[in-house]
């Protein structure tokens, strides 16, 4: 197994503070010793690596930007960096934490109730309690507006009914975030135990993309829970979509992890991999272009995420411009990926090295969380004053 | 129990080493491109360090570590570290930057920076990774007039003092008693090392870290008693011969060689 070695062409590391350096560093220890001994096994066997879970917690990963509950209240940048390290190792267990961070603790924390977030914050920080987002359904995926799902209300009680798609950690979740419209047509958020009778959660098997992660689809026939279990600040789509927003910030950084091992696994291979006249394809013209071309697109996408995050930190950071970050990075990745398994040659579709599965886990990465094409529009639409969604 | 830990920051264990030819001829390494990280042998004395103060914690008496540095400004982060990892506070008798400084200088260092220090026990790894002199803990022990032990691989608390198992050679190992306050060199691969939490990483920017210049404690550069001579790639000093002709006259060449170097009659 090659070392993984720092990519860094612009002297990234002189615009991280000390703390910043050492969550990073720390991470990518723990990601070395701890995932990425494992991850190919995992996503051969298309197994979730839940005997990491308690040392995850433990480092601190769930809900790592939130203040209080047991969180560590990082900055958002420290978040990113995390996010890259995870992710250096395998996109899945970056979505996981993503989930569970950014679409499960997040919503509680910012649109929850005090009791709520007293009694499900602390448990989601410590891993005791897994989460899952519901929003995305069979037939409403890039248009969620569109959702079927509806949350009835019968005396103290909502009855939730309605079917879920694509959604992260579905059947190892013991809380579900749903998202459903109500009698008066409102999107809101709800709080559904998983163990509420008629909730069922059923993995998506065959993906050949994120393998050592839980995907799954959700049915929920008339589920049942307190009014209590709604989340009081969570107002139409709008508190959705500031989840995703959330999550995608994280997902700007973790691809970057992902390319930066595809691009130092492919500069590597050229170092010794030897042919015509005995010359390592290092030194041959087409495959220093295609490298050349990786460690560019890196440096900007590195710079691009450091400048939305220093904004994000300051309070300042627009939709646009995290969809600018979503869209560029994980664009950026998936063809260093590809641009990886090219120089790679046979060996490139080959478990031994981590390619091919980085490659095909951005294939799913550069689809959820807002498609390509959704967040061209959403730039288009910040650019021109014109939506053209439809 | 107060325990202090010496650390040193060293070139990461992958950093590629280079020469520069120094004004005097002498070549120096070149340390401006290279990444730092905590010493190992030191990682392994901080683990066992807060291991000890764990145990105390968990026997409701009090556990102390404080960590201690001397070393130019960038070793500061190794100590931010160190306090993410778990230690309590931390002293940085900095140095300037460029000055190397031998064991000796360096225990002097130390040990004049303890001055106003009450401590049970002091830990350093048995030796650095860069240098690997393997002199700095005693050197400080001698200075402190401290007993010591060195290459050790457990640590217990015993009649007010301490019982330790020491590593000697041929898979041997030696358990001795100190009396407290000692100084104990810890061997490397003893224990798991722990990861900074997110949190502790956070919260060490609220802990003590305190700075205190080289030349306030009277040492310097000039006190160095170890002068390097030369310091150079290690040379190739084997050479492969390659034999030429048919497969007979190589088979007679390669006997007459054999028979030169006496290794066959």
């Amino acid at each position: 197994m090659l070392k993984f070695r720092d990519v860094d062409l612009v002297g990234l590391a002189s615009l991280l503070n000390d703390d910043e350096r050492l969550v990073r560093d720390n991470t990518r220890a723990w990601v070395e010793d701890n995932l990425i001994p494992i991850i190919e096994d995992c996503a051969r066997e298309g197994r979730f690596p839940r005997e990491l879970l308690p040392a995850m917690a433990a480092l601190g990963l769930f809900g790592a930007t939130l203040q209080g509950y047991g969180c560590a209240g990082m900055s958002n940048v420290e978040y990113g960096l995390v996010m890259q390290e995870l992710e250096r190792g395998d996109s899945g267990l970056r979505s996981f934490v993503s989930v569970q961070s950014a679409l499960v603790m997040f919503p509680i924390y910012a649109f929850g109730g005090e009791e709520q977030k007293q009694r499900w914050l602390p448990r989601l920080q410590s891993g005791e309690v897994l989460g899952c987002f519901g929003l995305t359904e069979p037939d409403f995926g890039s248009n969620p507006a569109g959702m079927r799902a509806r949350a009835r209300r019968d005396g103290g009680e909502y009855i939730l009914s309605g079917e879920k798609m694509w959604i992260t950690s579905g059947s190892i979740a013991q809380l579900a975030v749903i998202w459903a419209r109500d009698d008066e047509g409102q999107i809101g958020g709800f709080l559904v135990e998983t163990d509420r009778p008629g909730f069922q959660a059923q993995d998506i098997h065959g993906k050949y993309s994120l393998r050592a992660s839980v995907t799954s689809s959700l049915a929920l026939h008339d589920v049942r829970i307190p009014l209590g279990h709604r989340l009081p600040g969570a107002r139409g789509l709008g508190s959705a979509l500031q989840c995703l927003n959330q999550a995608r910030y994280g997902i700007g950084w973790g691809v970057i992890g992902a390319a930066m091992q595809c691009y130092d696994t492919a500069l590597q291979y050229a170092g010794f991999r030897r042919q015509f006249h005995d010359r390592p394809i290092a030194g041959h013209q087409l495959v220093q272009e295609k490298l050349v071309w990786m460690a560019n697109e890196i440096s900007k996408a590195q710079l691009l995420a450091l400048q939305i995050g220093r904004l994000k930190d300051r309070g300042e950071a627009q939709p646009m411009q995290i969809s600018l970050l979503k869209r560029n990075n994980c664009w950026m990745a998936l063809e260093t990926a590809r641009r990886a398994r090219d120089i790679l040659g046979a060996n490139g579709v080959a478990s031994e090295y981590p390619v091919f599965r980085h490659m095909a886990n951005l294939e799913s990465v550069i689809t959820y969380e807002g498609t390509h094409d959704i967040h061209t529009l959403i730039i288009g639409e910040a650019l021109t004053g014109l939506a053209a969604y439809a | 129990m107060k325990i202090i830990v010496c650390l040193k920051q060293v070139p990461a264990k992958d950093a590629p080493l280079r020469l520069a030819a120094g004004s005097d001829g002498r070549a120096t390494a070149i340390r401006e491109d290279v990444s730092f990280e905590m010493n190992e042998p030191d990682a392994y004395a901080l683990e066992a360090a807060l291991r000890l103060k764990e145990a105390c914690l968990a026997r409701q008496e009090s556990g102390e570590v404080a960590v201690l540095t001397v070393g130019p400004a960038r070793a500061a982060q190794m100590l931010r570290e160190a306090l993410a990892k778990g230690a309590d506070r931390a002293l940085h008798i900095e140095t300037p930057s460029g000055a190397e400084l031998d064991s000796h200088a360096i225990a002097v260092a130390m040990a004049a920076g303890l001055q106003s220090e009450n401590f049970d026990l002091i830990l350093t790894g048995l030796q650095s990774d860069d240098a690997g002199y393997a002199q700095t803990g005693l050197l400080l022990a001698e200075n402190l007039g401290l007993p010591h032990a060195t290459i050790i691989m457990k640590i217990e608390p015993h009649a007010g003092g301490l019982r330790v198992k020491r590593e000697l050679e041929g898979g041997r190992f030696q358990w001795l008693e100190l009396p407290r306050p000692a100084l104990l060199t810890i061997q490397s691969g003893i224990d798991k090392l722990r990861y900074a939490t997110l949190l502790g990483i956070k919260q060490a920017k609220n802990k003590p870290l305190a700075r205190l210049e080289l030349s306030a404690l009277g040492v310097s550069p000039g006190s160095n008693r170890l002068a390097v001579a030369r310091l150079a790639m290690p040379e190739k000093t084997k050479a492969t011969e390659m034999l030429a002709g048919t497969p007979a006259e190589m088979a007679a060449a390669l006997a007459q060689k054999l028979r030169q170097l006496h290794l066959v009659p």
